[in-house]
């Protein structure tokens, strides 16, 4: 329900964020607005209080009242050219200009140069003895008188409650102040009056019936010990504001309003890729890395190495020429340098040299407004383009879970808007179910990466996923992920049917696998030795047969050899013969060619 | 609009002969009520204060830078100067026996 209402909530912000942004739909039908230049309120007031008009201000004591209403005439005199009437009923002169030099504004200086004019109005009721009808002309005079005086625009009536305990007739009162809210309406000054909260109603003496155009109301609570004041628009009428109560705070220079989403999602959106710092996690991010100006959540178990990798990233961005700011909220900047000094990462030369600042706080220091308020600060004067916030999750000490939400949501807008690309680091418990309390964070986030211990065969090692990254193909893989004194490696994961393999069981089965590839290779060879054998045995047998051949070849030969012999000896013997028998010539030269027939032969 | 007046010691309240009225009433033009004022101021200081009192009538319209040192708000404002203490009385002093009481002319009521 919670969650609801915060989603709720933003999207009614940004709707009236929105609207805001459209350049002036129907200028025509917009009441002008007087801004007050206060950070953020001009924005819930949709440009600043209604001009012209009387605007309440009510809140009890120690709220803010006098300091918002102060604010509002400095920076129109400062900021806006209008000067102001400051007229108080409570502290003097000298007191308010003490009071509000310690926000940096300079009243006795905007005084002479009649830029402000501070009237202190002082009425004893012990002085005072009514005799028969009178009314206000007086003030009205001196108002009027004050206004003239240095052309102002604004005017300020602080606390004019402070009336009704000098003056001991309330119905003249009342007629007196509907006549002097309407006489400044007349005048067409914009008006702050500011009152004393009351019981059961807005203002103690319901003042909030005359002023009717726009009421304010500040608060101060304690929750947990921890103080935030707030701001609500009431009532505006004619008017879009936002209805929440905004949390706002009292700096070194002057108030800050901040709206749960100050600046509606209408941010510049950069393509331009940025490297993690670690070669493989870029891999994993589509082989580039972040988006700039996105947001990464980084979440995991006790010990699971998100310091470490939020400290690579700022190291990248340092290497590139660019600033990282590191808000630390568990370990100071020394410790984190001495032990990122242990992973082969040296931080301290990037401080030295300015690119890289750490700024540490206890998360309980002060209130999440107080911290949100630092961080605004820090980043305003550093400008960075790296943002690291280690962890997110120890500023739930400082407030509600749905609190946190909100400022984590207005940090991210802020960022955005300005392309500085954020880190937060997120703690999450071991064994408890996929990091419920991130779900309603993680939306924001434009990159979600999850370390978490795998605990296998008695040692825990570390596995990363990539949850989720908009925009961009991502691995969908676990990667082991390696921390040693070289730094940080992530190496592919061993997945079987028997789950992931990490750490030990990996290394196993990477042996195991060696092994068997080491087998395979063997019997490889063997069946080129057995082959080879086979070769050589089957060429032998070839040489064999074809010996075996030649020498019955031989003998096939010596045989004729023999027999053509036989046959010329049984010629000869047989021409010898013929020759005794007296045989013709013919015969004789017929036997000599078979002779020579069977030489060539041979 | 200014009267200055003496009379005669004629007071039978007080009994303190060197004291003198010193009188601012401030008006804010000429309104019946501030005419009004003026009448019943110098009716009662003719009656209870001839010739110790002074009358200074100031009219902010004229002189509204004038409404700060007194601190005026309302409208007519009688100021006793002097004696010390300094009162205010507002009104358009048609509460005698209040007026006399603010300026000191008699015990304050009950």
């Amino acid at each position: 329900m919670m969650r609801l209402d915060f989603r709720l909530q933003t999207a009614y912000d940004s709707a009236i964020m929105s609207r805001k942004t459209s350049p002036s739909t129907s200028p025509a039908a917009r009441l002008p607005k007087c801004p007050t230049g206060i950070k953020g309120l001009d924005e819930i007031t949709d440009g600043g209080f209604p001009r012209g008009r009387p605007t309440l201000v009510c809140g009890s004591a120690g709220c803010g009242k006098t300091l918002l209403a102060a604010e509002f005439l400095v920076r129109g005199a400062v900021q806006f050219g209008e000067p102001g009437v400051l007229m108080c009923f409570e502290e003097t002169e000298a007191e308010l200009k003490a009071n509000v030099a310690s926000l940096g504004f300079d009243l006795a200086g905007l005084v002479r140069r009649r830029k402000l004019l501070v009237d202190h109005v002082r009425v004893e009721r012990s002085e005072i003895q009514e005799t028969g009808e009178y009314d206000l002309e007086g003030l009205f005079v001196r108002l009027n008188h004050a206004i003239d005086s240095i052309g102002a625009r604004r005017v300020v009536l602080d606390t004019i409650e402070g009336l009704f305990a000098a003056l001991p007739n309330e119905a003249v009162l009342r007629a007196e102040l509907r006549r002097l809210f309407r006489w400044l309406k007349d005048k067409g000054v914009t008006a702050v009056i500011t009152a004393e909260r009351g019981r059961d109603q807005l203002t103690r003496k319901g003042l909030e019936e005359y002023v009717s155009d726009c009421v304010i109301l500040l608060d101060h609570r304690v929750n947990e010990r921890i103080a935030t004041r707030h701001l609500r628009v009431v009532k505006y009428r004619g008017s879009l504001h936002g209805t929440n109560e905004f949390p706002f705070l009292i700096g070194d220079d002057g108030i800050s309003v901040l709206p749960i989403t100050s600046l509606g999602l209408n941010h510049a959106v950069s393509s331009e890729r940025i490297s993690s710092g670690i070669a493989r996690l870029d891999a994993m991010l589509g082989g580039q890395g972040f988006f700039r100006g996105g947001s990464i959540l980084l979440t995991g178990t006790p010990g699971t190495g998100k310091t470490s990798v939020a400290a690579y990233f700022a190291q990248a961005a340092a290497r590139r020429g660019e600033r990282a700011l590191f808000f630390a909220f568990e370990e100071s900047p020394n410790q984190i340098i001495r032990n990122m000094h242990s992973i082969g990462l040296r931080l301290e030369p990037w401080v030295k040299r300015g690119v890289l600042r750490f700024h540490a706080a206890r998360p309980t220091l002060y209130g999440l407004e107080m911290h949100l308020a630092t961080m605004f600060k820090e980043i305003s004067a550093f400008q960075p383009t790296v943002v690291i916030v280690d962890p997110m999750t120890s500023l739930l000490a400082a407030g509600s879970e749905s609190e946190t939400r909100a400022m984590v949501t207005r940090l991210i807008d802020f960022l955005k808007a300005q392309q500085i690309t954020s880190l937060f680091t997120s703690l999450t418990h071991e064994g408890s179910a996929l990091q419920q309390s991130e779900i309603a964070i993680s939306s924001l986030m434009d990159s979600w990466l999850l370390l978490q211990n795998i605990e296998s065969d008695g040692e825990r090692n570390r596995g990363l996923y990539v949850l989720k990254s908009r925009g961009m193909a991502h691995s969908n893989q676990i990667r082991e992920f390696l921390i040693s004194e070289q730094g940080i490696d992530l190496v592919d994961a061993y997945i079987g049917p028997g789950g992931m393999l990490v750490g030990a069981a990996r290394a196993a089965q990477s042996a195991r696998e060696k092994a068997a590839a080491l087998a395979s290779q063997q019997e490889a060879m063997r069946v080129r030795h057995t082959l080879e054998r086979k070769h050589t045995a089957v060429e032998r047998q070839i040489a064999a047969l074809r010996s075996e051949y030649e020498a019955e070849a031989q003998e096939a030969r010596r045989a004729d050899g023999q027999a053509s012999a036989r046959t010329l000896v049984l010629t000869s013997d047989r021409a010898e013969l013929g020759r005794l028998r007296q045989a013709d010539a013919e015969r004789a030269v017929s036997g000599r060619e078979h002779t020579k027939r069977s030489e060539k032969r041979r | 609009m200014k009267a200055r007046r003496a009379g005669r010691r004629e007071s039978h309240l007080n009994d303190a002969p060197a004291k003198f009225w010193e009188l601012r009433l401030y008006v804010a033009g000429q309104t019946p009520r501030s005419l009004a004022a003026f009448v019943n101021l110098k009716q009662i200081c003719e009656g209870h204060l001839r010739g110790r009192y002074r009358i200074q009538v100031i009219d902010l319209v004229e002189n509204p830078q004038l409404s700060k040192g007194d601190q005026i708000l309302a409208i007519p404002t009688l100021v006793r100067k002097l004696p010390e203490p300094v009162r205010k009385i507002i009104g358009d002093l048609s509460d005698t026996t209040r007026v006399l009481v603010g300026l000191d002319l008699r015990p304050p009521l009950e």
